[in-house]
């Protein structure tokens, strides 16, 4: 008999981003002239009154709630607000295109706002029971978004195998969750957290839960060896709905993964950095050397969202709070630049089809110089070129890792970033050093050009001050060291 | 002992009918073993007392799912003989993958400490149908709503990917049926004698 009518105030967000992906779906259910675009523009209004709804009660309504199914704090409110700026960030550039492909159906946003509120729910979720449920939430929304060009072949077998492999990493996760039941008796992160704390020896029984448990959010942040859909996935599915799966879902799947790490699983950081050690190493190898023979620029992308991971995961194998600053850091900047590059590639389009052969992009600095400078700025910082905002990211990162003395790793990272270097490089030779005749569509789109421009102004002039970003994360991570 | 023997008895018929499901030629006899199984696994539940969740079991696997599958496995001109060709040679990796994890569960339960709260007895004297509403409703209301909010999710999604608008199919429209007056439905022609029409 716990619930109380203020528990209400912890959800707010999430109530009001269901309420009105609910509104949304009955006005394109019931519009007669069925015209989609006033759906795709109410919902970015309605994420944007989400975001303010978010940064209102940013500091207000901490603790646990439902019984203890729910915690939000700071962090929480942290992660949600880069979810939900990625949401906000690929629904302004999904219109145009997804009306080019003739998928603008009214469905398409108000999927997007339903998987965000399963993101929401996994960085909030404080039972092993809400984790699973948010985890779902969101993974049948992005099934149904990656398949939701149903009349392509590609879309359909990227949506179904997405589809299949992921309800395999949910009974990983599910087999994980009833080993740890099993062996702690609690599903509650503190529960498991006060029985792993009280006990002399740690039963084997938690820690094969807890390595199941990482097997499968290793696949929801398609971490290397649980990366094989990614390629597929991220080709086949309609780019604007890949220009999310490279963003939002990953934020959150960290976000699970950080809360886990740091607090159920806080007294077995011995095991888990072994873990982490090989996946992050994998991850950025296999990033950078398959990147290489890649012609199509999605599955390029989905080799380097693989290899970021991977870098992103070695914040987290120090086991130390500074480097999980780094690797929050890592992700924010990770989060603009890939929306950045994405808006981007909606941009180039021919005969109302998106160019995905990187060959294609060549005499792009001659026809349409501003997307080619972009674009450019963009793979600088990918690659971790300075002045730009990917080389603070990497700078904080082996910072991090040569505190913790994971020396070894920060030299591995350094040496693979400069292989994934030249993909990134051949990209911008293509562009600007090939010469073709590229006469591209000419689509106005408002949404993309100021997701594009934001995307560089962050990026261009995040040197002025590394300090704001780091100075937040630091203030919102504390609080995940706050019992209760 | 009459309890052991029913437990062994369910338990046997249950690994029974789980082999079967995998190694049947025909897929309806294999739908027909997993119906088998639901049935005995759900008296494994009746055995330890959890009545509510075997008749849940009974009635929505043995009724619904199942029924389902069958339906599609009869529906479906799908050749399974074909698709299980490339199969037998990954048999031997997969023996050796399953060896290695049974050796570990093995090892890993026989060491297994249960904490003492997994094994609380209900004492309040509810039935069990009372005590899962009772929580279902209070501690759990967050997850039971949001596995409401994941069918719709489902449900938009069925309608998404399936739903398709024909063109050239006649549809009744009962509104205009109605509303049909005398004014727009004949037309009254003057016709000259002798001309025809």
């Amino acid at each position: 008999m716990m619930i109380l009518s203020y528990d209400i105030y912890n959800i707010i967000p999430e109530l009001f981003l269901t309420l009105s992906a609910m509104i949304l779906l009955m006005f394109g259910a019931y519009s007669k002239n069925m015209d989609s675009k006033m759906v795709f523009k109410g919902a970015i209004g309605l994420l944007a009154l989400t975001g303010i709804l978010l940064l209102y009660s940013f500091n207000g309504y901490i603790g646990t709630a439902f019984s203890d199914m729910i915690k939000t704090n700071p962090f929480s409110q942290f992660l949600k607000v880069l979810i939900l700026g990625s949401a906000l960030g690929v629904m302004a550039i999904s219109y145009s295109y997804a009306h080019q492909i003739k998928t603008a159906i009214f469905e398409y946003p108000v999927l997007l706002m339903l998987s965000v509120v399963g993101m929401f729910i996994m960085v909030s979720s404080n039972s092993l029971l809400s984790l699973y449920m948010g985890l779902e939430l969101q993974s049948l929304s992005l099934y149904i978004l990656a398949s939701i060009r149903r009349n392509n072949a590609l879309s359909s077998e990227a949506g179904l195998k997405y589809f299949v492999l992921g309800a395999l990493s949910s009974g990983l996760l599910l087999f994980g969750i009833s080993f740890i039941y099993g062996a702690t008796g609690a599903i509650s992160y503190d529960g498991i957290a006060d029985f792993i704390s009280m006990s002399l020896t740690i039963s084997p029984g938690i820690i094969v839960g807890m390595v199941f448990m990482l097997a499968a959010i290793a696949f929801k942040i398609s971490a290397v060896p649980f990366h094989m859909w990614a390629p597929d996935v991220y080709q086949g599915a309609p780019t604007s709905v890949t220009a999310f799966f490279a963003t939002a879902p990953k934020i959150a799947a960290f976000g699970l993964l950080i809360q886990l790490l740091y607090g159920p699983f806080a007294q077995l950081s011995a095991d888990w950095t072994q873990i982490l050690y090989f996946v992050s190493a994998a991850s950025m190898a296999l990033g950078a050397f398959a990147g290489l023979v890649q012609s199509n620029i999605k599955r390029l992308l989905a080799y380097s969202s693989i290899g970021h991971v991977g870098y992103a995961l070695i914040g987290l194998t120090t086991g130390l709070s500074g480097g999980l600053n780094a690797t929050l850091t890592y992700l924010a900047i990770y989060l603009v630049m890939s929306l950045g590059m994405f808006a981007c590639i909606l941009k180039i389009n021919k005969d109302e089809q998106n160019i995905e052969s990187i060959e294609d992009y060549a005499g792009l600095s001659k026809s349409n110089p501003l997307i080619a400078y972009a674009m450019a700025i963009f793979l600088f910082s990918m690659a971790g070129i300075p002045p730009f905002a990917g080389f603070f990211g990497k700078l904080v990162i082996f910072k991090a890792a040569i505190d913790a003395s994971l020396i070894y790793l920060a030299v591995f990272g350094v040496i693979t970033s400069v292989v994934g270097a030249y993909y990134y490089l051949k990209i911008i030779k293509v562009m600007f050093f090939d010469e073709a005749d590229l006469v591209l569509d000419q689509h106005k789109s408002k949404g993309s050009l100021a997701v594009i421009s934001l995307c560089l102004l962050f990026v261009v002039f995040y040197i002025v001050s590394p300090e704001y970003l780091a100075n937040i994360i630091q203030s919102v991570s504390s609080w995940l060291f706050v019992n209760g | 002992m009459i309890e052991t023997l029913t437990f062994y008895l369910f338990a046997f018929i249950l690994i029974f009918s789980a082999v079967a499901v995998i190694s049947m030629r025909n897929p309806v006899h294999s739908v027909l073993f997993l119906i088998l199984g639901f049935f005995n696994a759900s008296g494994l539940f009746i055995l330890i007392g959890a009545e509510f969740v075997a008749m849940i079991l009974a009635i929505v696997y043995v009724g619904a799912v199942a029924v389902l599958f069958l339906f599609v496995v009869m529906m479906l001109d799908v050749r399974f003989n074909d698709l299980r060709k490339g199969a037998m040679q990954y048999v031997p990796l997969g023996l050796i993958i399953g060896a290695v994890l049974l050796a570990e569960f093995i090892y890993l339960f026989s060491g297994w400490v249960l904490p003492d709260n997994t094994n609380e007895i209900l004492v309040s004297g509810m039935t069990n149908t009372q005590e899962i509403g009772h929580i279902l409703y209070t501690d759990y209301v967050f997850p039971f709503q949001l596995a409401g909010l994941i069918l719709f999710v489902a449900m938009i999604g069925a309608i998404v990917l399936t739903h398709r608008k024909r063109a050239g199919v006649l549809r009744q429209n009962i509104k205009e049926q109605v509303t049909r007056t005398k004014k727009d439905a004949i037309e009254i022609k003057k016709v000259a004698s002798g001309t025809g029409v």
